[in-house]
């Protein structure tokens, strides 16, 4: 399925440096009784990348349990309902457990049982990252707390049940909103109170080197498929290529294998919320400006004295004010456009695709097909557009039951 | 010589260990946390951490993250915590005190602006809980340009092998972080410091301070047996949020009771036997 040509010595696929940093971004930024662990990690991960052996196992988990490669679907009837591009969706909403957050998951825990590690935590959102930690660690044996924001705890209770079906112990949040940045800040604290036994699997392209990279590289199966895939059914790359974006793992997992295909445009749509220019949304890269947060340096929704801001959207899993430190790089070189849906955006696109594909997308991906609406009608018939349908709808049919004023 | 510096030699020269009482910056007003800050050399502060506050403390318990909180909501911002150490140099003009926080509030100040303005108001040192060694240069330079000391963190879990990185270009004491953990949770055994202690000191001829877990006076006094230096929060936190109204406004004697409790705290430092 690799058929990416190796990197070249001008290659935008080449980081982070030796220090975490894609150009300004990223790096370790931790208290010391983190470092040790970090590092230790890196080291760990360093070697499982040159251990053939690593990349077999974790190749077998993702065909036979996860059910890779996801198919690469032709959304005709949109393409039709838009009259422009075609449309073609990368279907990881498909994977086991419903989202693509289960390829981090598998490849982490693999790691964090090399590593001797007898215990994972980890943080959620939405609770896509959540359930897939929660699976993984049911499927090996190993006990697993997640954190998750209470707010997130109440507007996501279909995940939060099925994260206690598979056996985890579930914290919920209640410091600052309640939402994913509480949740990470309280798992770093539980890792720094843990450091024996704990494995902490973060679920998106952020927190200290080497998890930006890490992440990325077992996201990557996404574009790397979706590149096979669509040149087998195209014979060319596609023109753009649209993924949503909350810290950014489904995005950064498409995109890169594209990176160096310069007439390929690469879009990431983050969350507008309540719209760009009110206080409530979840827009870092169009919004905020690099600070430190999370162990990483990179774009953040910050007041002017460097307090964080409360992010907002109605997707519990873009509710974050930072981004993976890769995007905020790529979005300074301008390789990669960043633009932004809002939530009635992405309600109404969450819709049209339920009735122009039979696909309930997430709410995260809706925010995707709303930006697809946008340009796939100014494109020519001829043109290739590619979206990551990176989640599935069946956790937010209550959040979007509730704003369509329906009682469930 | 530098305050600190001065500060621990003539500490050696009694005899003792010192006591480093931690207060957060406009928790839960500006006059109180000035009122205290005002107090704490009187009621036996040796040095004096301040807390600059932050949303989103890492290290932090919930005990000092609801201080911070309170802070911010009483509008502590990082200018505003660099002016109380300006109004406190008004009347002390030797105690040491450090600023103690995390990198985004530095960072969007600007790391040297930052720098210039922390000596120009009198601050000695500075923490920053998530700047480890490996990213420090941020600060570093500009830190020493203005003579401020950078204090280090220095845990259980820093190996030996780490120890000589981690302690390269700290100045004005090392912060000994006593148990894995965050702050105002438990405590290290005597077991564990008396094993952990000499490790540090091998390496450097800096003072060293314990911190995380040192709650009582008995404790304060167990700390500066082994180290040179008790660093206590969490508890002078609680009685502070103890004495708050169901508001959170501060009561006409929240000052005092903090201040009592950092003299029991001296009290404690000052009678404890410093092995010779």
């Amino acid at each position: 399925m690799n058929e990416i040509s190796p990197a070249r010595p001008n290659s935008l696929r080449l980081g982070p440096d030796g220090n975490g940093r894609f150009g300004e971004f990223g790096g370790r930024f931790v208290a010391e009784t983190l470092m040790p662990l970090v590092l230790q990690v890196e080291q760990a991960y360093e070697a499982a990348k040159r251990d053939p052996s690593f990349q077999i196992e974790l190749d077998a988990y993702l065909k036979d349990y996860v059910g890779r490669p996801s198919p690469l679907w032709f959304a005709e009837r949109l393409t039709k309902a838009l009259g422009g591009a075609k449309i073609y969706m990368k279907r990881d909403e498909l994977n086991h457990t419903g989202s693509h957050k289960i390829n981090n998951c598998l490849g982490q825990i693999l790691l964090a049982r090399r590593m001797g590690r007898t215990r994972i935590i980890a943080e959620t959102g939405a609770g896509q990252h959540g359930v897939a930690t929660a699976t993984v660690c049911a499927l090996f044996g190993l006990p697993c707390t997640i954190y998750m924001g209470a707010t997130d705890v109440e507007r996501q209770k279909p995940n939060v049940f099925r994260m206690k079906l598979l056996g985890a112990e579930i914290n919920a949040v209640t410091s600052g909103a309640g939402t994913l940045k509480d949740a990470m800040n309280e798992a770093m604290r539980d890792w720094v109170a843990n450091v024996e036994d704990t494995y902490y699997l973060i679920g998106t392209v952020a927190g200290p080197h080497p998890y930006p990279a890490m992440v990325r590289d077992f996201q990557s199966v996404i574009g790397t498929e979706a590149r096979a895939q669509i040149m087998e059914v195209e014979g060319r790359l596609p023109d753009a290529i649209i993924a949503a974006i909350g810290g950014g793992s489904n995005a950064m997992g498409l995109f890169h294998p594209f990176l160096d295909d310069s007439d390929v445009r690469l879009i990431g749509v983050e969350a507008a919320g309540r719209g760009l220019d009110t206080m409530e949304h979840a827009a870092s890269l169009s919004r905020g400006r690099p600070g430190v947060l999370h162990g990483n340096r990179t774009y953040l929704l910050q007041d002017e004295d460097g307090q964080i801001q409360e992010a907002h959207s109605i997707s519990a899993g873009l509710d974050y004010p930072g981004i993976g430190p890769e995007h905020s790089w790529l979005h300074e070189i301008g390789r990669v456009e960043y633009v932004a849906a809002t939530d009635a955006e992405a309600l109404d696109s969450f819709q049209f695709c339920c009735q122009t594909e039979g696909i309930i997308p997430a709410l995260e991906p809706a925010h995707a097909i709303a930006h697809v609406r946008k340009i796939a009608p100014e494109m020519g018939p001829d043109a290739v557009l590619l979206m990551n349908m990176c989640g599935r709808g069946d956790k937010d049919i209550f959040t979007v039951a509730a704003h369509l004023g329906v009682q469930l | 010589m530098s305050r600190i510096a001065a500060r621990f030699a003539a500490l050696k020269r009694e005899g003792r260990g010192a006591l480093i009482p931690f207060l957060e910056a406009y928790d839960p007003d500006a006059a109180t946390s000035m009122a205290i800050l005002r107090g704490m050399p009187s009621a036996g502060a040796d040095l004096i951490e301040i807390g600059m506050p932050f949303t989103d403390p890492m290290a932090d318990g919930p005990t000092i993250q609801a201080a911070g909180l309170r802070g911010l909501k009483a509008g502590a911002t990082l200018a505003r915590t660099l002016a109380m150490v300006q109004d406190f140099r008004l009347d002390d003009a030797d105690t040491p005190v450090i600023l103690m926080g995390y990198l985004n509030p530095i960072a969007s100040y600007g790391p040297q602006r930052f720098c210039e303005h922390a000596a120009a108001a009198g601050v000695d040192g500075v923490i920053v809980v998530d700047l480890p060694t490996e990213e420090a240069h941020l600060l570093a330079g500009h830190a020493h340009a203005n003579h401020l000391d950078i204090i280090r963190l220095v845990a259980p879990t820093t190996d030996d092998a780490r120890l000589p990185l981690v302690l390269q270009g700290s100045s004005g004491f090392v912060y000994y972080v006593s148990i894995t953990g965050i702050t105002g949770t438990r405590s290290a055994s005597t077991a564990d410091l008396a094993a952990a202690i000499p490790r540090v000191r091998a390496v450097t001829d800096l003072p060293i301070a314990i911190g995380f877990g040192v709650r009582t006076p008995a404790q304060a006094a167990q700390a500066v047996q082994v180290a040179d230096a008790a660093v206590v929060a969490s508890s002078l936190i609680e009685i502070l949020a103890a004495s708050l109204d169901a508001e959170g406004r501060a009561a006409p004697d929240t000052a005092q009771r903090v201040l009592d409790q950092v003299r029991a705290l001296a009290e404690g430092v000052r009678n404890a036997r410093v092995p010779a």
